[in-house]
């Protein structure tokens, strides 16, 4: 098979260059390299297939096998502009052929309607960016429905009452429900609330070329064996090489988008495996690398033409990042629940998705899931209750009696989008290939801590219900870290508020798309991946549109 | 015999050539098989120490046993902690080498000032052992538990000796025993806690979910609240 794959010169001017082969790259060099055009997709990892992946927790989650690794990428991070950053790991993102979506939880709650008209319906927020996004809901379930045909989704249609309009149901059922699903489940009925069977990007059944879960235990942070998991390297990526017209090419560390006279994207400038620099030509390029490297490159690509970095005449790019409110409470039980089986989430509810700030006293909303997502490591590290014997024949004891009897209820929720929360150049730390390293800059909205303690109480207030022996809830703290990159380059109808507009073009390049976490304009609920894959089977669909009306060449 | 490369190499020619709905049916015989094959491969000490002195060796197992002790079941010790630890020293763990080698003597000077007759940490009565970890540990008795962001990562060559020794120590009783690592010996460790040696189940899961009849509308379920 490898020897009918496409291998395009870097002097030959390819349709698209796409940056990034994760949730919005994969999509969009699937969707169009089965539409005729020709695609390269530089992805900065290397190409690992199912046979490479392990469940080896050294190897995976500290030898970063599949993700960023901070040796080699180091980050920074500060509170305020004012503050001078510091050296530290600031994010995790998935650095391999599939992205993040190789390692993700798989939880795919579609965004309801609601979350893109909220700021015309509650006003303005103060210290805050707060903007309705220039397309519905409506204009997007097309594309939910697409990627829970074609990525694979399992779950049941009108199981919430809280659930936005559909036009398909699933495709198939959801996944067996886990011993933390049920007894979320009868608890939180007990309370009054919806729970409802989690929606997941893990199939429930085969599909050809892929098995259906085999409840392997080992499954947020590690790559799916099996293709269970709907990462983009599992459903999308084959579907693109199998065009004939989609060439993936690994270790390919793009540093700069490459501008004409005219003002015209020309190419991606790049690090290959042996940190030679290459370029390869193409009519237009797409930048999916994900909310905290798109706006990096783009600001890695500033000019005499575009001193503030490319893309950037709103001073947006990188800006108004969210990671998502979160708040995790635990509970041990008396009976087993066997809860390293399988994958991490049966159960969910939306009863607490939007909040009348006039009762709870602040804005925001989110959703509870039950959820066991550690592995034997992890938990014997961080899993016991606080206080608990770290060494010793009682701590040996603890970790017998909690391994199997302990499961999370973790409450998800929005972030507000602050301008000065950011990632940008940092001026002094650089990554092994000597370019300016990430510096993150974060302090939470008020209002976001205020919910993950709401959304905490929630929970403890679950696991009362539920009976648990034992419950606690980790710090909430500020933020100093993420894994949901969004907002950093969102997209808008203003040129002077937003990055993108709404078909994912720059403002100010006409032939440079993005299209990833950073387009977002507001953070959902929590879950933002299957968000982030219906917006690239949408861009692809804008795009091949302005691209057969002449409209990106000319 | 399969070892792990042969494993992989049988999974992926599985995908090809059967199909994922085969390799679904059969995937738990699968990876039993090559497990089984692989541990018991796996089950002799290697015959150098790729780190450690003897000496040295044979202290970091005694502290090792400390942490993780035999009791009714088993612990660091048969879990071949120290092997894994002599191997993270040369692979993984590299940048902790000197907090081993200069910790090591800290230990037992340590047990020196505590119990001036002692000789060798190894040779102390257990009492005298735990005295002395546990003087190393204050400095970090307190530290809060808090969720681990982005998973498992062991501390640096700046942490003091013991914390390192424990968090090595850990790792090595319940790593996937089905590495090169050289920890979780027979999968000794994931038994002690409760969790199978396999890499695919099936329903149900415990007795929780047994009979569980399947999500249903509130107001049909048992225990409906709210519909």
């Amino acid at each position: 098979m490898s020897a009918e794959l496409p291998k395009y010169k870097t002097s030959e001017v390819v349709d698209f260059v796409i940056v990034g082969s994760g949730a919005a790259g994969g999509i969009l060099a699937k969707e169009l390299s089965t539409n005729g055009f020709s695609v390269v997709v530089l992805e900065q990892g290397p190409y690992l297939r199912e046979k490479d992946f392990s469940h080896d927790e050294i190897k995976v989650l500290q030898e970063d096998l599949l993700t960023n690794h901070p040796k080699l990428q180091p980050n920074s991070f500060r509170k305020t502009p004012q503050d001078k950053a510091k050296p530290q790991r600031a994010l995790v993102y998935g650095r391999a052929v599939g992205g993040t979506s190789n390692h993700f939880t798989a939880n795919f709650w579609r965004f309801h309607e609601i979350d893109f008209i909220e700021r015309s319906k509650i006003g303005p927020i103060a210290g805050s960016t707060f903007a309705d996004w220039p397309i519905t809901y409506a204009d997007l379930e097309p594309y939910y429905t697409k990627v829970e045909w074609e990525v694979g989704v399992s779950g049941l249609a009108g199981a919430s009452p809280f659930d936005p309009p559909r036009s398909k149901p699933y495709p198939m059922p959801p996944l067996p429900t886990k011993a933390s699903g049920i007894i979320f489940e009868r608890a939180a009925r007990k309370l009054g609330w919806n729970p409802f069977p989690a929606p997941m990007a893990i199939l429930s059944e085969a599909r050809p070329g892929r098995s259906a879960c085999v409840n392997c235990g080992f499954c947020l942070g590690f790559g799916c064996e099996v293709k269970a998991k709907s990462s983009s390297l599992a459903s999308m990526i084959p579907l693109a090489e199998r065009s004939g017209k989609c060439e993936i090419r690994p270790n390919s560390y793009v540093h700069k988008i490459e501008i004409d006279e005219k003002g015209r994207a020309t190419g991606a400038v790049y690090f290959d495996e042996k940190k030679n620099i290459q370029r390869q030509k193409a009519k237009a390029v797409i930048i999916s690398a994900n909310g905290a490297e798109t706006p990096r490159l783009l600001l890695l690509s500033a000019s005499k033409q575009f001193p503030d970095g490319l893309a950037n005449s709103s001073g947006y790019v990188g800006k108004n990042l969210m990671f998502n409110t979160g708040a995790v409470s635990v509970g041990v039980f008396d009976e087993p629940t066997n809860d390293y089986k399988g994958y991490a989430v049966s159960r969910i509810l939306h009863d607490f998705y939007e909040l009348d700030a006039n009762k709870v006293g602040f804005y925001g909303g989110g959703g509870l899931d039950a959820r066991y997502d550690m592995t034997p490591i992890g938990f014997a590290l961080g899993g016991l209750p606080p206080g608990s014997p770290r060494w010793g024949k009682d701590y040996k004891s603890l970790l017998a009696h909690n391994f199997t009897r302990t499961f999370e209820v973790f409450g998800h929720g929005t972030s507000l989008p602050v301008e000065n929360n950011s990632f940008s150049l940092d001026p002094e730390l650089k990554d092994a290939w000597g370019l300016p390293a990430l510096r993150l800059t974060y302090k939470d909205h008020p209002d976001d801590l205020k919910l993950a303690h709401w959304l905490a109480d929630r929970s403890n207030e679950l696991l009362d219900a539920a009976g648990a022996k034992q419950k606690w809830t980790y710090p909430i703290d500020e933020q100093q870290f993420g894994v949901h990159l969004l907002g950093t380059c969102r997209m808008g109808n203003d040129p002077k508020t937003s990055v993108i507009n709404r078909d994912h073009r720059t403002h100010d390049v006409k032939n440079l798309f993005l299209c990833d976490g950073g387009s977002l304009v507001t953070s959902g609920r929590g879950q933002p991946t299957m968000t982030i894959m219906a917006l690239a089977f949408r861009a692809a669909d804008r795009i091949m549109d302005l691209a057969k009306r002449g409209e990106i060449s000319a | 015999m399969l070892n792990e490369f042969d494993r992989r190499q049988f999974l992926s020619r599985g995908f090809a050539a059967l199909g994922a709905t085969w390799t679904a049916a059969h995937w738990p015989a699968v990876v039993a098989a090559a497990q089984h094959a692989h541990n018991a491969a796996a089950s002799a000490a290697p015959a150098k120490w790729e780190f450690f002195t003897p000496e040295e060796a044979r202290e970091v197992q005694a502290i090792c046993s400390c942490i993780l002790p035999s009791d009714e079941t088993p612990g660091a010790r048969e879990a071949g902690a120290v092997h894994f630890i002599d191997r993270a020293l040369v692979t993984f763990s590299v940048d902790d080498q000197k907090t081993y080698r200069e910790g090591l003597p800290e230990v037992q000077k340590r047990l020196k000032e505590l119990f001036p007759e002692a000789t060798l940490f190894s040779a102390a009565p257990l009492e005298q052992q735990e005295a002395v970890l546990e003087s190393l540990d204050e400095a970090t008795a307190k530290v809060p538990s808090r969720r681990p962001r982005g998973g498992f990562r062991p501390g640096s060559g700046a942490q003091g000796l013991f914390e390192v020794v424990r968090v090595h120590t850990i790792a090595a009783f319940l790593i996937e025993p089905d590495t090169d690592r050289l920890g979780n010996k027979g999968g000794v460790g994931w038994t002690v806690i409760g969790r199978e040696n396999a890499h695919a189940f099936q329903p149900p899961f415990s007795n929780i979910d047994k009979g569980y009849p399947g999500w249903q509308p509130a107001a049909a379920a048992e225990k409906g609240g709210k519909a």
